[in-house]
């Protein structure tokens, strides 16, 4: 199958994202670099373990005390919502339903979109209400490393999605970007992934201690 | 091709090799990038040399030494070894799995041209102040104390560099996954193919440790961060377990694929297959498996405590079992065959001693109680030449003079060649032999000069001495590759006679699209059992047809340069008022030409099926 | 035969001892263990290079025979392709399993024994060990020697006791270095942020062998002065020990004798007792303690670690110690020193002693 060519919903293949040699090659080669993705927020993750509560002096505030569990609460729900319509944008594309696919797209960087917000909004406060910033401690610069690498990849993942919607607004849905989208997608269930480990180890396990 | 090159004109040519993402172009990119790199380090090398032949002496400053020395390890390791194993792989992989090209050619242009700025602006560091002065490991208190911008240069030299090698490894991954041609199986590729599917996992899963490491590395340095600072509850262990996790897997990567090019040379020269070839596979693979879990028997002295130690010591005893199979496997490679002493078959039959030398200290530093001697000690100096200089540099030379016709279309001068590997050898073992003892009597590794009266006179005059033997050697293989490119005489497919694997079924060198028709693989060593049934070449397993080819970019080099221009933002940033606007300005030239990669098609072109038709095989077409 | 083997296995042992003790000089080379420590690791460092050595003669007669049984004499002739040999190939697996398994006990053993510190934590009425403890701290190029329990401090030369365990408490002020005595034992780090425990035993016989006197190193990159981190350690018996830290223990504040002395003594108080405390008992943090202790100064064998120990010496290392030790924290702390204050300040140096 050609990349250029053009479907009906009648002739688009049931695996769009690896119709074509480029397609399989881009859909393992993606796994592969989440693959190395992993191990990267792995080290991110001991780095955090092992600073975690190290702060220089006694005034300083330790995790127990300085998380916003219900503010994080309502950004994970966000981010798990976008994973979810993230799902139904990529039925779409399976089925051929370019708009519907858009739309769910939409919704997925809006709730992105949202999410990153809220964790603006959340470092603000600690920076200002408890003096935990990037410098005042190894725990803070470990925790904002990992956060921050985490919200740079949605950043990221936001830019791609957006560049991809815009960039194929006009022409639908082809065996050239199908796996573009497809990959994207998969970006975006890593990203959220990630999180859930964050919200995990960081702030349920900050809690009790 | 041939013909066609000589009728471009000089920018023409310059401007193809900048945008080309053709993985035999690239390969030679990255051969004369690498062997750039290797003779800035054997230069350092020698200078390391020099400073130590006799006690006290002030051939250079102690500042200035402790540069050299981390220089010469992170250019011997980053910017020499792994680029040239990277041109063999690029060169040869492809053609061996009977590929067109790898999966990826845009990444693989990228790839070369992240690694390439990487080392660029690490090597500006001696003309901008000063290069890094923390050793190759660049253990984070002395990293972190160290004034200047050299350890900047080094973390952001590196990051950018080691970005290039992790999307060459997963190319290389997917590549061998999804593009070998009808008949390849796995258990039909051969061995180099094998090891770079190895290496590619263990780049995939070791460079993002080190990403994380040179990242807080940076943070601490050039923006306030604390991790490695203890007052604010940083801890400095955390780099050296990043540093090795990376590291360990590290010097595996280089092995194994000098492993494979060595597979290839014993099998070719001694009309012989492999011995044992699904063992040497399983060898390999297990070999890559183990790398990653002995990383801490570089910090037996950390105090990590004897549980940890033990559990690390036998772990890494065990990774001499398959490094056993191989060499009693290559031997009996040779056992009962027809052997020839080529240039190549010369350094690959020197690897086996020499590396079991390597190998045998590796075992006995492996026994942690003792290895709280040997740690940081010439004999660990011994130990690491010999396995990367007596493994992977040998490695080098020998894929060098035996991939060079199928590289270049032109063979390198045997009588020359033999001599470099005489001079090398003998230098080799000079050099390198005595340090065992060297440090056994006491002498710590790093360091600028000795004192006299401690014993160490005789030894560093004779490995200073053996250094000579190296040098000369080199210059010669230098000579050789400029006499043999101005003669230019060209060879045919074949050229050793004995080649066995697909790469030799093809002109030398192969012609741009690499294989008219995918040829069909019948077994292991495909092209000597077609050669063995008195046929040419290969059986082709699809009709002639059009072929699909990428199109040359310029993006990955402008994506790269984006880059390096950041880099030298970030480094600045604090110090000078155009800091932060070069870091944008750089950010903003590399996320640019991303987007326009993700915003102009490109699909590629075909090569039309009565293009392929005229084309003489030897020529290539005139696209 | 079994008594056949084992003879030869002995002797194999002993030569090999024999071949690697000729190595080096007595008061640093690791091959002339001068204590328990250093010859548990000399021990498993020789039997690894006989199982090595054992190695290395197999793979050599294969080598041999091959390279030169093999050589291609008819250029047409084509050996027959053999897959390979299960046989062989289980061969090769297993044999070397086995001599791993003989080499990992003895070095798991070896590794737990020399981690054996419990002794440190023995705590008597007083709420000091019976051990004898050294809090040893690694600064950039020169080495500080507490003894807590005895209450003193010294630099740059250690005291110990001959013939019983000195254990060890290991850290670093500034950057990470290594501390290690190659004659009586492997090194530990000293990290900067965790203290390292470890303990080093000297022989009275190989003491005496050595003059007495054993070279200590850095031996982790510190900084442009790496190589010349050195200290000495002075091994003597217990009697002699006890002797010297009574002496340290009882020591007045240092009197200038002679009137160059004193003037060196006013030269000192001006521009180095900042940083350097002339008596053991140093009550400062460690933190202030940034200069060597130089109590017993005039007793030492080196200046900074490494030059002779005479008064030439002395004046080119307070004339410029940026020459002699690169990189190092004295340097631009003093103003320039004429040659008469230089006489003053070496006058003074030199007889700074504890014990008579």
């Amino acid at each position: 199958m050609q990349a250029e060519e053009k479907f009906t919903a009648e002739t688009w293949p049931t695996a769009p994202e690896r119709a074509t040699l480029e397609g399989k090659n881009k859909f393992l080669g993606f796994w592969l670099f989440l693959g190395g993705e992993t191990v990267l927020f792995a080290s991110l993750f001991a780095t955090y373990l092992a600073l975690k509560d190290k702060v220089p002096n006694a005034e300083h505030t330790l995790a127990k005390d300085l998380f916003d569990l219900p503010l994080v609460f309502a950004a994970t729900m966000l981010l798990l919502t976008s994973s979810l319509t993230s799902v139904y944008a990529m039925h779409h594309m399976k089925n051929f339903n370019f708009k519907k696919m858009q739309l769910w797209l939409g919704v997925t960087v809006l709730l992105g979109a949202a999410f990153l917000g809220l964790e603006i909004y959340e470092f603000n406060h600690y920076v200002h209400e408890y003096h935990h910033t990037f410098t005042s401690s190894a725990f803070g610069t470990a925790f904002y490393t990992l956060v921050g690498f985490h919200g740079g990849h949605v950043a990221f993942g936001l830019l791609w999605i957006v560049t991809l919607m815009i960039r194929n607004s006009k022409r639908g849905l082809n065996l050239y970007n199908a796996p573009k989208f497809y990959v994207a997608s998969l970006y975006w269930h890593f990203i959220d992934v990630v999180w859930v480990f964050i919200f995990t180890v960081v702030y349920l396990m900050g809690m009790v201690g | 091709m041939s013909t066609y090159a000589q009728k471009q004109g000089f920018g023409a040519t310059i401007w193809d090799y900048l945008t080309t993402v053709d993985h035999k172009k690239i390969a030679i990119l990255y051969l004369i990038a690498g062997g750039f790199f290797f003779i800035v380090g054997g230069l350092e090398a020698m200078f390391i040399r020099i400073q130590l032949a006799v006690p006290n002496n002030d051939f250079v400053s102690a500042g200035l030494y402790n540069e050299i020395l981390t220089m010469h390890g992170t250019t011997m390791i980053f910017l020499a070894a792994m680029p040239l194993i990277f041109a063999f792989m690029n060169a040869v992989m492809p053609l061996q799995i009977g590929a067109r090209d790898v999966a990826f050619p845009f990444l693989n242009s990228l790839g070369f041209w992240l690694f390439f700025f990487g080392g660029v602006f690490l090597n500006l560091s001696w003309f901008l102040g000063g290069a890094p002065d923390a050793g190759w490991t660049s253990y984070a208190s002395l990293s972190i104390a160290s004034e200047g911008h050299g350890v900047d240069f080094y973390a952001l030299g590196l990051q950018i560099s080691g970005a290039g090698t992790l999307i060459g490894g997963i190319n290389f991954l997917v590549t061998i996954i999804n593009m070998r041609a009808p008949g390849m199986t796995y258990m039909r590729m051969p061995l180099f193919t094998w090891s770079t599917f190895v290496v590619s996992a263990l780049i995939l899963f070791a460079f993002p440790p080190l990403t994380v490491g040179l990242f807080l590395l940076i943070f601490d340095r050039m923006f306030g961060g604390n991790f490695f600072d203890h007052t604010m509850g940083g801890n400095t262990i955390i780099w050296e377990h990043m540093f090795w996790i990376f590291g360990h897997p590290e010097v595996y990567i280089l092995i194994l694929p000098a492993f494979g090019i060595f597979s290839e040379i014993f099998a070719t020269f001694s009309r012989k297959r492999l011995f044992g070839y699904s063992s040497m596979v399983f060898a390999t693979v297990l070999i890559g498996f183990l790398g990653f879990m002995v990383w801490a028997h570089h910090m037996f002295t950390t105090g990590l405590g004897p549980i940890a130690n033990s559990i690390f010591a036998v772990a890494t005893m065990a990774i001499a079992v398959p490094t056993g199979i191989k060499i009693f496997n290559w031997m009996f490679t040779m056992w009962g065959g027809s052997i020839k002493f080529t240039t190549p078959m010369l350094w690959a039959v020197a690897f086996i001693p020499s590396f079991v030398a390597g190998g045998v200290t590796g075992v006995m530093l492996a026994v942690a109680a003792a290895d709280y001697q040997y740690h940081d000690t010439y004999f660990v100096v011994a130990h690491f030449h010999y396995v990367i200089v007596g493994g992977v540099v040998f490695a080098l030379f020998a894929g060098a003079h035996f991939y060079w016709p199928k590289m270049f279309g032109t063979m390198l001068n045997e009588f020359l060649g033999k001599i470099t590997f005489w001079l090398f050898l003998i230098g080799f073992h000079l050099t390198f032999f005595i340090q065992h003892f060297l440090g056994l009597m006491g002498m710590q590794r790093r360091i600028v000069s000795f004192l006299p009266g401690q014993g160490f006179e005789t030894g560093n005059l004779i490995s200073t001495v053996g250094a000579f033997f190296m040098a000369v050697a080199t210059i010669i293989l230098l000579i050789n590759i400029i006499m043999t490119t101005v003669k230019n005489e060209r060879v045919g497919n074949d050229p050793w006679g004995d080649g066995r694997t697909l790469e030799w079924a093809l002109p030398s060198p192969p012609p741009f699209y690499n294989f008219k028709q995918l040829p069909l693989v019948r077994g292991l060593d495909a092209y000597w059992l077609e050669k063995m049934e008195g046929k040419k070449g290969m059986t082709p397993a699809e009709p002639l047809g059009d072929i699909h080819m990428p199109n040359n970019s310029f993006i990955p080099f402008v994506i790269s340069l984006g880059l390096f221009v950041a880099a030298f933002g970030a480094m600045y940033r604090a110090e000078t008022a155009w800091g932060i606007p070069v870091l944008i300005i750089g950010l903003l030239i590399t996320l640019g030409s991303m987007a326009m990669r993700s915003i102009k098609d490109d699909h590629g072109y075909h090569i039309h099926k009565e293009d392929l038709m005229d084309d003489d095989d030897n020529k290539g077409v005139k696209a | 035969m079994n008594w056949l083997a084992k003879g030869r296995l002995l002797s194999l042992f002993t030569l090999m001892a024999l071949v690697l003790a000729g190595c080096g000089e007595p008061y640093v080379s690791t091959l002339r263990p001068a204590g328990e420590v250093a010859q548990s690791q000399f021990d498993l460092m020789v039997l690894s290079t006989v199982i090595m050595v054992g190695v290395i003669l197999v793979v050599t007669v294969i080598f041999l025979i091959v390279i030169t049984k093999f050589r291609r004499k008819n250029e047409n002739e084509i050996p027959k392709q053999v897959e390979g040999s299960h046989k062989l190939e289980i061969l090769w697996t297993v044999i070397p399993i086995l001599l791993l398994l003989v080499l990992s006990v003895p070095t798991v053993a070896a590794t737990f024994k020399l981690a054996d510190v419990s002794p440190m934590d023995k705590v008597n009425e007083e709420g000091k060990t019976d051990a004898l403890v050294v809090n040893v701290r690694a600064n950039l190029y020169w080495w500080e020697f507490e003894y807590p329990n005895q209450e003193i401090i010294t630099g740059q030369e250690l005291v110990v006791p001959t013939d019983e365990k000195v254990y060890f408490n290991l850290i670093a002020s500034d950057v990470k270095h290594s501390f290690w005595v190659p004659s009586a034992g492997g090194k530990m780090d000293t990290n900067t942020e965790n203290v390292n425990k470890f303990y080093l035993e000297f022989d009275d016989q190989k003491a005496n062998e050595a003059g007495n006197l054993f070279y200590g190193k850095c031996a982790e990159l510190c900084g442009p002065s790496h190589a010349w981190m050195d200290f000495k350690v002075k091994a003597v018996s217990r009697a002699e020990f006890d002797q010297w830290v009574d002496d340290m223990q009882t020591a007045e504040e240092p009197q200038a004798e002679t009137a160059l002395a004193q003037q060196g003594e006013e030269i000192f108080n001006q521009s180095c007792i900042g940083c350097h405390a002339v008596t053991p008992q140093d009550g400062r943090p460690e933190q202030a303690r940034n200069a060597p202790n130089l109590a017993n100064f005039g007793e030492r064998s080196r200046i900074a670690g490494i030059l002779e120990h005479n008064e030439e010496e002395l004046k080119n290392w307070l004339d410029d110690p940026e020459t002699y030790k690169p990189g190092n924290k004295m340097t631009n702390t003093y103003g320039d020193l004429s040659d008469e204050q230089l006489d003053a300040l070496t006058e003074y140096l030199m007889g700074l002693k504890v014990q008579e």
